[in-house]
Parts: structure tokens; sequence; C-alpha cells
């Protein structure tokens, strides 16, 4: 098929970008996303251009580099995939796709598509973790049971591949969909509960500092997050925060 | 013992690290202050390996190519975790861990080494429980284990299909804990170009800032390379696109010996190749083998039909089809290790058996798990009468409960729903085996450097178990390096901050700019991938799952002729000082173009087949893989000396104390 | 860091928006089962009303209801204000491409909008009753109580404004307008609120969105009835 690529090319950080349009032939259906911008790549490294640049590593969906904010959607149309595992079959012969950076504040563009998302690691070092040495002086795995109820919802906020979806959905650029699923990962096990209070605490005043926006619960990021991370975590994490801020 | 000394310590295999650990040397925490150490890949191994020695009180660097070190690669190892718990009181033990995995490997890893990762093995897991890993659990509230292939008992941990990313994010939060102390200065989006030795020891390294290009120097006392496998050298792998031999070959160059570049982990159930755009390969967790069972058609004419759409899977008749593995190896069925469950795959489809249109693939049936769950589900749930229908529709939810994610991948992929047809696999290099080539002490043959994790040879001789990748990695970081490199850095406590404006380092430097500016003034006519995808075309063609003399040296003469086309041809577009993907590209295959023809250079040396190396050549009767321990049973350790057709062997021979050696079987 | 934090922090933020909607929620039940009254017709509907009326004013309990409603609102509008800036700030550069519709409803994404149609309104309700109660003197309407004094009529201003030959249906349309935007406005922001102090339970979610939804329709619908009854239905005075 036959596609119209209309895509933000920025040299650096410095400069000011814009968008570049490229038509491109002979695109196969069960490409994925990034095979097709690869094949744009090879087309242009042939004619003499510099390639785009884009974030991906993995390819199969969990590393969370790949990012692009697709026609509008971040990992494109499909629901539950990262953009390297969208193929080319959700789109038709004739499209006009527009390839877009994550946008907001704290993911400020390094080059054309490939954002700078080191706040979310600034999150997490700021007390996404449990306080325990490594050197496996710990107690018996199996010593401290947990309910498989607890297991599988820490289970399920920890998918979070921190690609940073969430935010690039959001009109109000808000992490609070990442932020609140590695709180709530923590805060559900008996091993993360001890230090829950200054976990959260520390977490969210991060998060503020970063300058993502303030979360007003139109649930995009759910629905975009491609591991479909719940909205519950959200409401974990209010209930933690105002719990320990009371304290 | 030659230039290789093991450094084993005497004494029962049992008490070997006991007595080791015992004896060794220690940093007092006021010193340990004073040394810095730079670990090079952020997975597992080198993640573990950070936390705990920031942990220790050492000055830590970490750098990975990668925009967090959460992204390392092994963050997509899927099905589980080994370790020696027997939770499920099915005769697990240390000892039997260490056996499997000694078998697994075919009788080509050092058994001390391998009885230390059994006997650390359920630390591993405590450690990771209170770090916060959501394992599976039972209702009970205690820990699930799955079983995989290779071993009789069920001794693997997970977390549903992503026990890999779990794990790491456990790893990369302690790793935070330190990062936040001030302890882990973490470097990301920055790649290791090469090693700087002073006197002879490591100390130091060129990284380069992939953001802006520049080029940066970083001393310490002593340099961890856990910077992955090199399994991209055949182009498409279940690898990371990034994922890249650089920093391993790099040291390699610099005095570190390369063990066992061949032996090379070709997994069996991958999604296969769609078509030449494609540019990575996906693999399907082996804890699918469990459940689904492995089949080709019969019949040839029945092959032919389905290969050209005339007919379906589902509609051949139980006795039509062919369940290879269950049919070859009774004992062990679907559940064989990788290495035999990949040949037999390529042997049914070499001979016409094949299932897609490239005739490269099999199925992988969970029609007979639905029935099997569904009737346990009618039983536990008490329902009377019910249809088969509901009995499939039952046992497609215990199904999904267990594998949802995997099977929805698929079929995003693939665009067939494995729930009604089955799911098409084929064989794919997934894991290195070979490696830096290191001691007891996990140290290479360069003083002051380590390597962990699948960039070193260490524990899984010529074929690795399915999930012992990650019981290695966090073994290696953190229970073997923050003990063994004390005994190393203990020489260092006087020895105060390396310098970074040495004679050396402006060599290493001027060196590594050479090169980039080499690779950018070639203006040749064809792209790097370009290369890489030849690279890769003749590796899998010819350094395969199977191999033979011919072909290898062919291969030989080949990768020598496309890495000469490669440095007059090669097109890099953009400049050194600035984000430019193309120049870490051709940075990645300048190395692999010299590791492939060594990789091929090692597999036609070792005139036998093990594990994952099949010479065609050395086989049984019913084609099964030859083994020659009589001469070969040592690691083939490979000096640099200029060129890879030149390298020098070096043996480490392999000891069997404890275990007996037999001829593998699985039948 | 404890306190400043449910001050300053971003979620605090939610907490008051939500805290102060929800308590507006409540005050619109009152209100409305107040207005309701004046669906009622008959000789005593103006006494009822009136005397309704003056409860209101003159109860100490009510008053203090009163001045937290007031606050309620100007907090509710502040905060939202801020709310707003900010979010505009974390995402200096826009999309040239973007497709909210695909992954969130409308309301969600407008009570900024919303919110301002709904302030605008309240100044237009305030001007019109509570401004001619207070500043509008006692010349043409005036209701004596049952003490014996005299106070303003409300319920006669009331129905008059939206008996106006001339006024009448065009208020009764801007306020239908006005319940509109209320209704959308609640649809998001009952569950919001909910979402906002932490109040998510798979067990409960469903029920807290329904009644939201049937809260965002029969609230608004009620209020909008009123002025149309009067105009249309009600006999002339």
């Amino acid at each position: 098929m036959n596609l119209t690529l209309k895509i933000w090319r920025q040299k650096d950080a410095a400069s000011k970008g814009g968008i570049q349009t490229y038509p491109l032939g002979g695109v196969e259906p069960d490409m994925s996303f990034l095979e097709m911008l690869d094949v744009l790549n090879q087309e242009l490294i042939d004619k003499g251009e510099e390639p785009v640049v884009f974030d991906h590593d993995c390819r199969e969906g969990i590393c969370g580099t790949c990012s692009l904010q697709i026609n509008g959607e971040p990992h494109g149309p499909d629901r539950g995939i990262t953009t390297c595992q969208l193929h080319m079959r959700m789109f038709k012969d004739g499209d006009t796709i527009t390839i877009e950076p994550f946008r907001a504040k704290a993911f400020p563009v390094i080059k054309d598509l490939v954002v700078d998302r080191s706040s979310f690691e600034r999150i997490q070092q700021a007390g996404g973790y449990i306080s325990v040495n490594t050197s496996g002086n710990t107690q018996d795995a199996n010593s401290i049971p947990v309910a498989k109820d607890n297991a599988d919802a820490a289970f399920y906020a920890a998918t979070c591949i921190g690609c940073g979806a969430c935010v690039a959905a959001c009109k109000n650029a808000s992490a609070m969909l990442f932020t609140s699923a590695k709180v709530s990962q923590m805060a559900l096990l008996p091993q993360g509960e001890v230090e829950a209070d200054r976990r959260v605490l520390a977490m969210v005043e991060q998060m503020d500092k970063e300058g993502f926006g303030n979360c007003t619960n139109t649930g995009a990021c759910e629905i975009e997050c491609p591991k479909g991370i719940s909205l519950e975590n959200i409401a974990r994490m209010n209930r933690e925060y105002l719990r320990a801020s009371v304290k | 013992m030659g230039v290789l000394d093991s450094k084993v310590p005497q004494g029962p295999l049992a008490e070997k690290w006991v007595n080791h650990k015992n004896k060794i040397n220690l940093v007092n925490p006021a010193n340990k202050r004073n040394i810095d150490i730079i670990l090079v890949g952020t997975g597992l191994a080198g993640g573990s390996a950070a936390a705990t020695l920031a942990e220790l009180g050492y000055n830590v660097k970490t750098f990975c190519y990668q925009d967090s070190p959460r992204r390392a690669h092994s963050i997509a190892a899927q099905g589980g975790i080994n370790a020696a718990k027997n939770y499920q009181g099915d005769g697990d033990s240390d000892y039997r861990l260490f056996y499997d995995t000694v078998k697994g490997g075919d009788y080509r890893s050092r058994e001390s080494n391998v009885y230390r990762l059994a006997e650390v093995s359920g630390n591993i897991i405590d450690q990771c429980v209170a770090q916060g890993v959501p394992f599976a659990r039972e209702y009970g509230g205690l820990l699930d284990n799955r079983s995989f292939g290779g071993v009789l008992v069920s001794r693997t941990f997970y977390a549903k299909g992503q026990t890999g990313q779990q794990l790491l994010l456990g790893c990369y939060s302690a790793m935070n804990r330190q990062i936040n102390r001030g302890k882990i200065q973490s470097y990301t989006r920055h790649e290791m170009l090469d090693v700087v030795l002073v006197d002879g020891k490591a100390r130091g390294i060129i990284a380069r800032d992939l953001v802006t290009g520049e080029i940066e120097r970083h001393s310490a006392h002593a340099v961890v390379i856990a910077s992955g496998g090199y399994g991209n050298v055949f182009f498409l792998s279940t690898n990371a696109m990034g994922s890249n031999v650089t920093a391993a070959w790099k040291v390699h160059k610099k005095g570190a010996f390369f063990a066992n570049p061949c032996f090379t982990q070709i997994h069996p159930t991958c999604i296969p190749v769609s078509g030449e755009h494609q540019s990575k390969l996906t693999l399907m967790s082996e804890s699918l083998r469990n459940d689904g069972r492995i089949w080709v058609p019969k019949k040839l004419e029945d092959a032919k039909a389905i290969r050209e759409g005339k007919l379906k899977p589902t509609q051949l008749a139980e006795e039509d089809r062919d369940y290879y593995l269950e049919r070859r190896y009774p004992a062990f069925g679907n559940l064989v290790p990788r290495d035999v469950a990949s040949r037999a795959a390529k042997e049914r489809c070499d001979a016409g058996f094949g299932v897609n249109k490239t005739g490269e693939a099999v199925y992988l049936d969970f029609s007979a798990a639905f029935i099997r769950y569904g009737k346990e589900a009618v039983s536990t749930q008490k329902i009377e009468n019910a249809s088969e229908e509901q009995i499939r529709e039952l046992g497609k939810a215990v199904v999904e409960a267990k594998y949802g994610n995997l099977f929805q991948m698929y079929e995003k992929i693939v665009d067939e729903n494995p729930y009604e047809t089955p799911m098409k696999i084929y064989p794919a290099v997934h894991y290195t085996m070979g490696g830096l080539w290191v001691d007891y002490n996990l140290q290479t043959t360069v003083p002051g450097l380590y390597a962990a994790g699948e960039a070193n040879f260490s524990d899984h001789g010529a074929n690795r178990l399915g999930a012992s990748a990650l019981m290695q990695g966090l073994a290696d970081g953190y229970f073997v390096l923050p003990y063994t490199m004390g005994d190393y850095l203990a020489n260092d406590i006087r020895t105060g901050k390396i310098p970074t404006d040495s004679p050396e380092f402006d060599a290493a430097e001027k060196n590594i700019r050479g090169q980039l500016e080499r690779f950018l003034n070639t203006k040749g006519t064809k792209s790097v991938d370009y290369f890489h995808k030849r690279l890769g075309k003749i590796m899998w063609d010819k350094v395969g799952m199977s191999r033979n003399a011919t072909g290898l040296k062919e291969a030989i003469s080949e990768i020598k002729a496309l890495r000469e086309e490669f440095w007059k041809e090669v097109r890099v577009p953009g400049t050194i000082d600035s984000m430019n993907p193309e120049l870490e590209k051709a940075g990645r295959v300048a190395d692999f173009l010299e590791l492939g023809e060594l990789f091929a250079k090692d597999a036609l040396h070792r005139e036998e087949s093990c594990g994952g190396h099949f010479r065609e050549e050395y086989q049984t009767e019913e084609g099964e893989a030859l083994r020659d321990d009589e001469n070969f049973m040592y690691v083939a350790a490979w000096e640099y000396t200029g060129e890879p057709a030149d390298a020098i062997l070096h043996k480490e021979d392999l000891v069997y104390e404890n275990i007996e050696v037999k001829t593998r079987s699985y039948k | 860091m404890a306190k400043s934090a449910l001050l300053k922090s971003s979620l605090a933020k939610k907490y008051w928006m939500a805290f102060t909607g929800l308590f507006l929620c409540l005050f619109l039940v009152g209100h409305l089962a107040g207005n309701l009254q004046l669906l009622v017709s008959g000789v005593g509907a103006r006494d009822q009303f009136n005397e309704y009326a003056l409860f209101m004013t003159t109860n100490p309990a009510v008053r203090v209801l009163s001045i937290v409603t007031f606050a309620s609102i100007l907090f509710h509008v502040i905060d939202g204000i801020i709310i707003t800036i900010n979010n505009r700030k974390a995402r200096p550069q826009g999309y040239v491409s973007f497709k909210p519709s695909t992954n969130s409803k409308w309301s969600s994404r407008n009570m900024g909008v919303l919110g301002t149609v709904i302030l605008a309104f309240i100044v237009i309700h305030l001007i019109n009753f509570w401004g001619e109660m207070k500043f509008g003197g006692l010349d043409d309407t005036v209701y004596e109580t049952a003490n014996g004094e005299t106070v303003k009529d409300l319920y006669t201003l009331t129905i008059m404004t939206f008996q106006d030959s001339e006024m009448g249906l065009i208020w009764a349309i801007i306020y239908l307008i006005a319940m509109i935007a209320i209704g959308f406005h609640l649809y998001h922001g009952f569950g919001s609120g909910f979402q906002s102090l932490g109040i998510n339970h798979p067990k409960y979610n469903t029920f807290v969105r329904r009644v939201g939804v049937a809260f965002s329709i029969v609230v608004p619908l009620l209020f909008a009835i009123i002025p149309f009854y009067i105009y249309f239905v009600l006999e002339k005075i």
C-alpha cells in the first residue's frame, strides 16, 4: 500500500521543529509500524538524507522504549499495544499518517520523535523502591503469605512499562497513571506497605516538581495504556496520599 | 592449564563457595568509599551488581544505551526463573538443579560455577520477594511454580508472561534506592566504546553520550561488563534491536578471552518470519510447551495443502498429526530442552512438513489443554452434564488466565486467533551461551575486568535450560560479584582516584574518535542495515541450527569479504556530535562482522555436536547430537591477536568430579 | 512535608476540587427541594414558598451553610482556574493532530468551559434573585410574615421574572442552557469527585457511576422544568 507520512522533524532540543511530508510506497500489511519507518529510513539514507530518529528497542512491546503519537493517539489507533506491536494492517492504502513525538513539558524533545523521559526516572528514584538490602540475608520467600488477589493486583500495577503514553494521551499531560501504578504495586504488598506513606509523599512531590499536569479524571490514560493499567491505581494513590498527608 | 587459571577453590563441591567466601579478602567500609566501579549494562546482572555494590559502599557508575536502566533486554524474558526451593516437594535440591543444568548444557560448563549458581538460587527468590516482585501465588498466599524444558521438577517461579520485567523492575528499584542515596550515578543513553587499561589493569572506559555525541572518559578501579549476549549477529533474533556485542568485543580486543562463541541457543517457540521487511523475531514463552503440543501433518500432501491454504489444521484428524516430540522423546515429550526441540522442528520442516508459506513453521496446539483444563473446571465447579463446547470454553478461560498476554501478543502480530487455530512457531536465535571467559570469580583474563550475566560464558555450557538466564544474571549480580570483586579491590585501597588524563585514556579516546570519523567519512553507497542483514543471512544459513565444515569455511571467507566491503562501502549519514542512531549501529555492526568470523571459526574447530552446536558430520544414526568428550571436553577461549582468523585457542579442560558424564537422553 | 502537601500538591488540589464539588452537589439537592415548591399552585403557594425563603435567610444554621456554599463555589472556581493554568503549562507545545475523542468523554475534557458557563449563570442568577432580595428595596412586592414583619416577596418576584412578557421565555431558555451545562459538569464531576477522593472499588464503581448519571440528568432537569412551568403552565399574576 501507499501512504503519506507527516512526520515531526526537529534537529535537536534547541531547534524549532516542524512537520515534513514523505510519500511512502511498498508498505505491506504484515509490517509493524516501526518496520514501516525502517523502510522509510532506508529510502532516506539511500537518497542521502538523514533518517528519522525514533526510540525503539525490544520491538515486542515490553521494554517501553517506543513512543510516537500516531494520528493523534499514543501508540496509534489499536488498543493494548505499543507502537512496535502496531501493524500496518490497521491502516488503508492511501492513508495519511501524522507522526509526532509525545508532548509534555516534562518530556522535552531530544531529536525528531525522541523525547527525554528521565522525569519518570526521577519519580521512581524519589521513592519507588522497598528499602531492603540486596545482600540476600532476607527471610524465606514464603514466610509472609500474600493474598492472591493482592499479589495479582500488585502484578497488574507492575505491568507498567513506563512508556509515557498516559502522559501523551492526557490533555493535561499528567503522570498520575504512571506514578500511581508504581505506588500501587508496592502499597499492595506487605513488603512495601511498611514505608508506603513516605513513598507516596516523595513520589508525588517529585511528580509535581517535574511539571506534569493535574489529573482531571478524563480516563484517556487508561484507554491508551498499552498494558491497560487501571484508573483504580490513581484512586489508590489518592487514598494513600490522603492518609499519608493527614498523619 | 596454560594461561587459563579458573581459580576454582579446593574442597568438596558443596563447600567450595562457602569456603571461598570465608577466605577471600574484604574491603573495609571506610575504604569502599574510595573505590569506584563501572558497570556496563543495567539488565539483571549489571543492575543487581550495581545495586549491591553501591549498597556495600562502593561508588558505582552504570552505563546503558537505553533511556532507562529498566529497559535492558532482561525485561523481555517471559517464562520464569529457576530456583531449587523445593516448595513443591517434588524432590528438588541444589544438587538436582546443578545436575539438570550441567546435563542440559551437554557437559560443557564448569561444575563449580554451576553448583554455586544452584546454591544461591533460592536466595534470589527471597531477595526478589523482599523487593516487592509480584510473583504468581496460590490461593494460600504462597508462591506458585511451573515447569520448564529439560527438567523433571517444578522449580520455575514466574510472574505471568513477564517474569523478566518484574525481576528487572525489582532490581531497578534497588538501583533507584542507591541512586537516591547518591551511591550510583546512572548514565543512560550512553554507550561504552572501549575499555582503558593502565598497567594491564582495567581502569576505565570510553563512552559516547548518545544524545550530545560527546565522547567521555570515565575511570574506575574495576570494570564490569554486563552487556548481554551477541545473538544479533544473526540480524534476526529475539534480542532487542540495540542488543550488541560491542562492549564485550572491545574488551576482547584489549585482552579478554572470548569463550565458546559458537554456543548459541536457538529457541524453539518463536513467531515465524513473515517477510523480507522483518526486523526482529518475537519469542513465545517456553512455558507454553507446558500445555501446548507441537505437531506437523503426518502426510506430505496434507502439509502441502496447508501451505497452499487449501486445508485448515483444525480439519486434520488426530491420526494424521505427527506429534514428533512426543514420538521421539516420550519421557520429556514437548518439554525437551530447547536445542533438541529446535533441531526437531528444523528436521521436520527440512523434510517438507512445514506449515506456513515459507515452509518454516510447526504447530503449537492448545486444543488438548482446553479439554483437560475444561474437565478440571467442570469438576471443581460441580457442573453436571457439561457439553463438549462448555468444557472447551471453560478450558480456554483457564489457558487465558495462564497465557492470555502471550496469546494476545501472538494475535496482534500474526492476525490469527490462537484460541481457534493452533499457533505457528519456528526456532529463532535467542541466547548466547558463549561469551567472555571468566574464572570462578567472574574475572576475565584482564585483571580488574569482570563479566556477568549473558556476557560471560560461565554457567550454561553448550545449551541453556529455560528460566536459567534470569537466575544466572541475578546470581552473578546479587551474590557473586559483590564478594569476588572485594577480593581484587582489597589491593586497591591505597590507589586513590584513577586520573582520566593519562596517555592510556588519550590513546583510547583517539582511537575511538578515529573509528567514528572513519564511518562518517567513508561515504559509501550502502546502509549499515544492508551489511547487517547480509551478515545475518550468512550466519543463519551456515552457522545456524546445523553446521558443517564446508559451510563454515565458506562463512568465514564470506564474512571476511563482507567486512572489507563494509569498511569501503558503508554510508553513515549525520554527524558525530549529535544523536545519530546510524552511527551507533555502524559501530555495533563493525564488531559483529569480526565476532561473526570468530564464531564460525569456533564452530569449525569444534568437531563434535553438543547442545546448541550441531555439526552435521557428528550425529547418531537417529540424528541426535554426537558429543566427543575425549577431544572436546573443554572450554575454547580465544585470544585476540589482530584478525579474528588469527585468534589463538586456549583450552580450559572441564573436569567432572561430581557428576557422571553421560550421553544426554530425553527419550 | 505532610502538612504543606495537603495544601500545595497536585493531589491536594484534586481533593479540594472533589470535596467542594461533592458538597455543592448536596447543595443542589437542597436548593432543588426548595425550588420544587414553586410547582405548587393555589392559594397557599405564595405563603409556603416565602416562609421557606424566610427560614433559609434567617436560620443561623442555614446562614452558616450558605456561607460555606459560597466559599465552596469560590474555592471550586479558584482551584479550577489554578488547575487549568497548570495543565496548560504542562504541555507548552501542543499536537498537530490530537484525537482525544477516541479515548475520553467530551464533558470530562471541558469541565473548565462548562464551569465558566455555570459561573456566569450563577452571577446572573444571583443578580436576578439574591441581589434583588438584598438591594431591590420593598417597592412593589411585599410579604408580611407571621410576626408581622415585612420582607421582600420572593415568590412573586420569581413568578414575575419568568412570566415577564418580554424576558420571561428568554430567562427560561438561559436557565435551560445553564442546566444543560450543569448536567454535563455533573456527568463527569460526580464520579470524578469520588475517584479523586480515592473512592474506587470494582464492586461499587458501577453503582457510583449510575448514581452519577442519574444525578446529572434528574437534578438539572427538575431545575430546568420550573421556569418553563411558570411561563407556560402557572396561572399568570
